[in-house]
């Protein structure tokens, strides 16, 4: 088999075992990642949200926040699991057409 | 890693785009030169492999998290300019579909995690793996330590990024505006947590793919085609 279609292999393989990447810290009860806090999160930690973070944390909303679907917050970690795989493989697809894309513009012609 | 809308001052999201401009410009200029259109969709992979690893969230039991960014990998595999861009687009699909890393503050997050990590890993490994042979060990371990050097540089900028917005922005009353933690916290945090775990966790997703790819394809491992 060709490298490119074990590297492909690779990354499929990676992207069904995405879930340990939301169970494990659900597992061991840790937190979001340091500076990446919701402003919840912010007013327990400091006692304040600080006024221009506020103004400018709901600045994007994403379609997919969190690699979760809207309204599934507290649905249980197997549907989130699902979602994640999901996530996954739709930002992963984009990704792959928009290098296919640039790669159209920025390659040369053999 | 990815700094999100809110926790970054207005000037320093704006130098940080600024900063990328140039670097975005001259990694395509010299990606076009060099990219053949066979090597498009090993681009797409690296970009796919940095994207997913991403999302391997690492606990320390009981705090935070963190994880791996599969930048130096790709760096070695392609060169640090094409890595460069294979990053961006995970990091730009991350911000936009995943609300993964603010928008305000994707220059910032490019520079740390598209930029610094990738090319001080790149450097270190070419330094350390200098005339080893494709097979060798060396280029093993060169590409673990690269992998661990280069997340913890990043994280030390990203902390420094953070830590220097209380100095820029605070209210009359000495609230901070926007990241709460000064560089006496946010520099060691950052720091610190990627020494102990996740800059591991880079090392060794980095060495064992090197590892893997000695025999099956040294062709990708061989030095004078990287882009």
């Amino acid at each position: 088999m060709k490298i490119i279609s074990k590297l492909w292999i690779f990354i499929g393989v990676l992207i069904a075992l995405s879930p340990l990447g939301l169970l494990l810290p659900e597992h061991f009860k840790a937190g979001s990642a340091w500076g990446e806090w919701g402003t919840d999160e912010m007013q327990e930690l400091v006692g304040y949200i600080p006024k221009g973070l506020e103004r400018l944390s709901s600045i994007w909303s994403a379609p997919i926040p969190d690699y979760a679907f809207k309204g599934w917050e507290e649905k249980p970690m197997l549907s989130l699991s699902i979602a994640y795989i999901l996530s996954a493989v739709v930002g992963i697809l984009i990704c792959v057409g928009v290098v296919f894309i640039f790669g159209r513009f920025l390659s040369k012609k053999e | 890693m990815h700094i999100p809308d809110g926790y970054l001052g207005p000037g320093t999201c704006g130098l940080f785009y600024l900063a990328m401009l140039p670097i975005w410009t001259a990694a395509s200029r010299i990606v076009k030169k060099t990219l053949n259109a066979r090597q498009v969709p090993l681009l797409a992979i690296g970009a796919a492999f940095s994207f997913v690893i991403m999302m391997f969230n690492v606990p320390i039991p009981g705090g935070t998290t963190g994880h791996a960014v599969g930048g130096v990998l790709v760096a070695i595999l392609l060169g640090p300019w094409a890595a460069c861009i294979a990053i961006t687009v995970a990091l730009v699909i991350q911000a936009l579909l995943f609300g993964d890393g603010g928008i305000t503050a994707i220059g910032a997050n490019c520079f740390n995690m598209a930029f610094v990590l990738p090319f001080t890993g790149y450097y270190i490994y070419k330094a350390i793996s200098c005339g080893a042979p494709i097979d060798s060990k060396r280029r093993v371990v060169a590409a673990g330590v690269a992998g661990y050097v280069a997340l913890n540089i990043a994280a030390g900028v990203a902390g420094f990024v953070f830590g220097i917005q209380p100095l820029l922005h605070k209210t009359s009353g000495g609230q901070a505006l926007y990241c709460p933690y000064g560089l006496n916290v946010a520099l060691p945090v950052m720091l610190g947590e990627h020494l102990l775990v996740f800059g591991w966790v880079e090392a060794i997703v980095t060495a064992l793919v090197i590892k893997y790819l000695q025999k099956p394809a040294p062709e990708l491992l061989a030095e004078g085609r990287k882009i």
